[in-house]
């Protein structure tokens, strides 16, 4: 744990605050979850963007931040996570992803030029056979939890998440608390993020959960 | 030049009628008060900058003058009435200066005002706005409406727009001719009505629990744990909220308190670990919450354990 890290103040990112990464931990499985707009200043320039990679049969990251570092790290990871994957035939399990990741932005942060990206891992540990999550920002600080939140979203979602989430909770009841964190969004947040990509971790490996998110919600 | 003329100069008539200048001073004394006082500024050209420079924490950590700032507080509206909800926590840049404020100023017997923002301003203000209430009660023999109390505090503040007063409050109570009322006025200037409000650094924690659970036709008990349970949120979450929660009901027969309870007592938090009884009548801490509901899932109770999970 690198939690020192976490007493610098942090560098205003202007789009990251506007973006949504929330993850949450099931029983068997892990919900990554992004909004699935892409902007640039005052415009919206994509409304189905997605804010994931696959890295391997079953560990997913979810990333927001300074726009080009984002997918340019993500695809990076991605790929040395798969050549990996090739080399010996079999899969790092999420925190192996996690420790691999959290070494990288590390040297990334000293560099020149760091890589400016915040990001959930988000896992199903076959042989372990439990969900696993992992809470990573740019200043390489990495943190196994139960449930986590970036940008905006932290400041509304995770009281919820304090509240109703439990060791052990159903998908279903996951879904649940994913829906209450959106209204919450939608309700409060002073902008559109275009509803949110849905993606589930588990045993089979990675699948994107419809979710309808077309119902207004207004502030009481 | 010319103001200092004009703050000195008087009609000729206003002279008339006194036979000293002690007469004149007398009446002076006596006067009602304009709503807004006159202070004496301090010399210099732009007091709003210049206090600017001395408080903003952000911009240089140095500054001389420190304002205790950061706050949860809620209020809202529902079928039994309103309830209003506060943390204890003052805070001065980074220190805790007291955790035992109370953040709920009794205006009178059915009217309740909550500080958030700079302490002192709120704290005057307040107290201002209570005296001025009870001046509209003997004038008029009835309580002032929540209407009326929450305008006069935004015509003040309004009166000093730009000069560097830092509040957001809320004025709920229940009159005969308004029922129920929750208004919102901050020192912008902005004053709105509505059926719910979180003010303070930890207003999204609270919104967060609040905003999930909220229906106008809750039961009290219902209300009221709902009320505590969303500052208890935001004390766990903002570094600038904490200390006790102080919860109370406004109903038509006048506001009811109910208690001033801590959130995280060291002995119930030992007496619950060790024998995992909850019978006792702890009822707002956090240790009870997570250890009888199971809530805050990513905070260990086990002494050795470090981290949440590996």
């Amino acid at each position: 744990m690198y939690v020192a890290h976490l007493t610098i103040p942090i560098r205003t990112l202007t789009t990251e605050t506007r973006e949504v990464l929330l993850g949450i931990t099931c029983k068997d499985c892990t919900i990554i979850v992004a909004s699935k707009a892409a902007m640039r200043g005052a415009s919206i320039l994509k409304v189905n963007d997605d804010k994931t990679r696959k890295l391997n049969k079953n560990t997913l990251m979810a990333f927001v931040g300074e726009p080009g570092d984002t997918v340019q790290f993500a695809e990076y990871i991605q790929a040395n996570i798969q050549l990996y994957s090739m080399r010996n035939s079999s899969d790092l399990s999420p925190r192996e992803v996690s420790s691999f990741v959290r070494s990288e932005l590390a040297k990334s942060l000293r560099s020149r030029s760091p890589y400016t990206v915040n990001l959930l891992l988000g896992g199903y540990n076959p042989i372990l056979s439990r969900p696993e999550l992992y809470w990573i920002d740019y200043l390489a600080s990495c943190a196994p939890v139960p449930y986590a939140a970036h940008g905006y979203a932290q400041y509304y979602c995770l009281s919820i998440l304090d509240k109703h989430h439990h060791a052990g909770i159903s998908f279903e009841e996951g879904m649940g608390i994913l829906r209450m964190c959106t209204d919450e969004l939608k309700r409060r947040l002073p902008v559109d993020f275009k509803g949110v990509l849905v993606k589930v971790v588990d045993k089979e490996g990675i699948r994107v959960e419809d979710y309808v998110d077309e119902k207004p919600v207004y502030a009481p | 030049m010319d103001t200092l003329v004009a703050r000195y100069t008087r009609p000729a008539f206003q002279n008339e009628g006194y036979s000293s200048a002690d007469d004149q001073q007398a009446a002076q004394d006596l006067a009602p008060l304009s709503l807004s006082l006159n202070f004496a500024l301090p010399p210099i050209a732009s007091t709003a900058s210049w206090l600017r420079a001395m408080t903003d924490d952000h911009s240089n950590p140095n500054c001389p003058i420190k304002i205790a700032h950061g706050t949860t507080t809620l209020a809202f509206r529902f079928k039994g009435g309103i309830i209003v909800a506060t943390d204890s926590r003052a805070t001065a840049g980074n220190w805790i200066a007291s955790q035992t404020v109370k953040k709920v100023i009794e205006i009178n017997s059915h009217l309740l005002g909550t500080m958030a923002g700079g302490a002192a301003d709120c704290q005057y203000w307040l107290a201002y706005l209570g005296m001025q209430c009870r001046l509209h009660e003997l004038r008029h023999k009835r309580r002032i409406s929540v209407a009326a109390a929450s305008k006069i505090l935004a015509n003040l503040v309004y009166s000093y727009k730009g000069m560097g007063l830092s509040m957001g409050t809320m004025c709920a109570g229940v009159t005969p001719t308004e029922g129920p009322a929750l208004y919102y006025i901050d020192s912008d200037g902005t004053r709105l009505s509505g059926n719910l409000f979180c003010v303070g650094s930890g207003q999204t924690f609270a919104y967060g629990v609040l905003d999930a659970e909220y229906s106008y036709d809750m039961e009290d008990e219902v209300a009221l744990e709902l009320g505590r349970r969303s500052i208890l949120a935001a004390t766990h979450r903002d570094a600038y909220s904490g200390g006790f929660i102080n919860l109370y009901h406004v109903k038509e027969e006048g506001w009811v308190k109910h208690g001033f309870n801590d959130t995280a007592p060291m002995q119930v938090a030992l007496i619950l670990l060790l024998a995992h009884d909850c019978s006792a009548d702890f009822h707002c801490s956090f240790w009870e919450t997570k250890l009888t509901k199971g809530e805050f899932s990513n905070v260990s109770a086990k002494l050795e354990e470090t981290s949440g999970r590996v």
